[in-house]
């Protein structure tokens, strides 16, 4: 204890380059840890998303693709499918439930999925969740629309409020549907995936505002108006009976006659995913590592700078009696300390950071992050760092113990 | 048991890399009672720090051997040397060598830890010291290098004495002290002697306070001598 006391009196007195020592130490643990937890958190945050989907089918293009624009929002589809074709998926026996969703049209920055009230039954998330009604219900005529948490709240929509739809992605899209208004008919509870982000209104009203308006004008005044019946939509998801049925509809649909249709699995097409996105997270972590390994020398400099005007001290120490080795410890003392408290430090930056970012982060880069870091991961990473610390300053500490060995008291 | 508290037999000590001009300490014989206060001196450089260092263990013969009350300190191994050190050697070099970061309480408690000297009492140990030495009980907190350099001084001794050491080793312990602070530095640690029984080898150029010891040694005759130099 006493010792542990003179390591932090030691440092203390050498106060100035100790606390950039802890600067440095804490901004590159910040960095490792951050980049790790983001990395954890996105693919937490990306396998949370789709729970309980056995295929995604769409136009044929690449299955990542296809997996990133119907299930995470992300770029648009290259070509749709024949909604017959969904209705024959629909009716297959092999198939438990199938949600339709049609893309390309946006409401002040949020994208609007076209799909029909099976969406709001079946959709599963995170842990086999289903989707929740914080105010309202399903659609029950046309042009009701249901949206998410976060567009409820950022755009302050309540039951009851009327809306435009906009044709195409973007928020100043110039070919507004003007005629035809919307009105909220649910808000639906926070899920921390894109569906928080998303409008969703009927498949024929997709339909609808995309009449000519001459057309839709005359639709809209016929006083008989049945929902006009989609022509094409862009995906479809899939929930089958069996487990085992998978491999075979998805040859049967990658080869159906009557449309060009490419099903995939989003287990699979996820993985694809993961081993582009192993590249950068590597490169990102290789960075990490580099930064805190510079910020060991860092500490290594400054403990072994220090070793010079240390001799008289430690002339002194031997003098009372302390051994070699428990300089060398004494030195590792100082690193530990400096390292702990780098490593709290971090934690506090790292978790105030995360509380304060967390809104901001969804809202840009759909990026759900959770504001608990004592993940197993990370505590494990943190263990790394301090075993990495008690070698680094291995090197001043064996300075300090040769000079122990030839320290004595000296008449200069 | 002897009465000696140092004997040394045939030792020679010299270093890797020396100036020409220093031979090296060849020291046939010498012996030390318990409780003898022997003033050591000579010119600079000849060696007086050298054989300090040789007696605390810090430095080893590099032929024959350091005795010390009946233990041939060089046949120890390394950390037994160290410990043994702790227990039976109190230190007040030149530059007193307190560590300039710690408190006053800090230096001597680390004296007392290194010697594995845990009597619960060790702090109040440390205040009847400092009243002994007349330092003022409330400086214990303070950092040493807060103190004045008669005051550091003090505190050096107070910690060469917690341990209640057999041998006292001073080196050139008032050059850096005026003629009244030297005076009361000499008649405290006379008292101090005194009061326990302890062996002191006192490192010094000033010819002026030879009366308060049993024997006068010049090393350069120490170290050619062949017959015993004890008194
Ligand atoms: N570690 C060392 N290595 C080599 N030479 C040393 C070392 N320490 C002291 N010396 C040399 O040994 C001689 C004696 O030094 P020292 O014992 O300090 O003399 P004194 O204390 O009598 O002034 C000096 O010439 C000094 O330069
Ligand atoms: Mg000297």
């Amino acid at each position: 204890m006493i010792l542990l006391s003179v390591a932090w009196h030691s440092l203390l007195s050498r106060k100035k380059t100790a606390i950039l020592t802890l600067i440095s130490l804490t901004i590159s643990i910040v960095v490792l840890l951050s980049i790790e937890h983001i990395r954890l958190q996105a693919k937490e945050s990306f396998n949370r998303t789709i729970s309980g989907v056995d295929l995604i089918v769409g136009a044929p293009s690449g299955q990542l693709n296809l997996l990133l624009y119907s299930v995470f929002r992300m770029g648009s589809p290259a070509n749709n499918i024949k909604y017959t074709s969904f209705t024959m998926l629909e009716k297959r026996q092999l198939v438990d439930w199938a949600i339709p969703i049609s893309l390309g049209d946006s409401h002040r920055g949020f994208r609007v999925i076209g799909t029909n009230n099976s969406y709001f039954t079946y959709y599963r998330y995170g842990k086999k969740q289903s989707l929740q009604f914080e105010h309202g219900s399903k659609f029950s005529s046309l042009f009701d629309v249901v949206i998410g948490a976060d567009v409820a709240k950022e755009l302050n929509y309540n039951l009851g409020d009327e809306i435009i739809i906009a044709h195409g992605i973007g928020n100043t899209s110039f070919t507004k549907h003007e005629q035809t208004a919307f009105v909220v008919s649910g808000i639906l509870a926070s899920t921390g995936t894109p569906v928080d982000k998303s409008v969703h209104v009927s498949l024929g009203a997709i339909e609808a505002i995309h009449l000519p308006p001459s057309a839709l004008k005359k639709w809209l005044t016929n006083p008989e108006k049945t929902p006009p019946v989609p022509k094409s939509i862009t995906a479809v998801m899939l929930k089958l009976k069996s487990k085992l049925s998978t491999f075979g509809l998805q040859r049967e649909i990658n080869n159906y006659p009557t449309d060009r249709l490419m099903a995939v699995l989003p287990g699979v097409a996820m993985t694809e995913l993961w081993s582009l996105m192993a590249t950068v997270e590597n490169l990102l972590r290789a960075i990490a590592v580099l930064v805190l390994i510079s910020s060991l020398f860092g500490l290594t400099t400054m403990l072994l700078a220090s070793m010079n005007e240390r001799q008289t001290e430690i002339a002194v120490l031997r003098m009372l009696g302390a051994s070699p080795v428990t300089l060398l410890l004494l030195i590792l003392l100082e690193a530990v300390i400096l390292v702990s408290l780098a490593i709290i430090m971090s934690i506090v930056v790292l978790t105030l950071a995360l509380y304060s970012l967390e809104a901001w982060l969804a809202a840009e880069f759909g990026l759900f992050l959770s504001d608990d870091i004592f993940t197993m991961e990370l505590m494990g990473l943190i263990s790394m760092i301090f075993i990495a610390t008690l070698i680094v300053p291995l090197l001043p500490g064996i300075a300090a113990y040769k000079h122990a060995l030839h320290a004595q008291l000296s008449s200069h | 048991m002897s009465t000696l508290a140092i004997n040394l037999q045939d030792m020679h000590h010299h270093y890797k890399d020396t100036p020409a001009s220093y031979a090296g300490l060849s020291i046939a014989q010498w012996q030390v009672d318990i409780t003898e206060r022997v003033f050591l001196h000579g010119n600079s450089g000849s060696g007086k720090t050298t054989l300090l260092n040789l007696l605390c263990g810090i430095l080893l013969p590099t032929s024959g051997s350091v005795s010390l009350f009946d233990h041939n300190i060089s046949a120890l191994s390394n950390s037994q040397r160290d410990l043994f050190r702790a227990k039976n050697i109190g230190v007040v070099s030149q530059k007193f060598n307190l560590i300039p970061y710690l408190s006053v309480l800090k230096n001597i408690q680390l004296a007392a830890y290194f010697a594995k000297n845990s009597r619960p009492d060790v702090n109040s140990d440390v205040q009847t010291l400092l009243n002994a030495l007349q330092l003022p009980s409330n400086i214990i907190h303070r950092q040493v290098n807060q103190l004045s350099v008669g005051q550091q001084q003090r505190v050096a001794i107070a910690r060469a004495l917690i341990n209640h050491p057999r041998l006292l080793l001073v080196d050139e312990p008032t050059s850096a002290l005026d003629a009244s602070a030297k005076n009361a530095f000499m008649d405290l640690l006379m008292q101090i002697c005194d009061n326990t029984k302890i062996t002191l080898i006192f490192v010094s150029h000033d010819a002026s306070l030879l009366h308060h010891f049993d024997s006068n040694l010049d090393i350069t005759t120490l170290s050619k001598a062949e017959e015993t130099m004890s008194l």
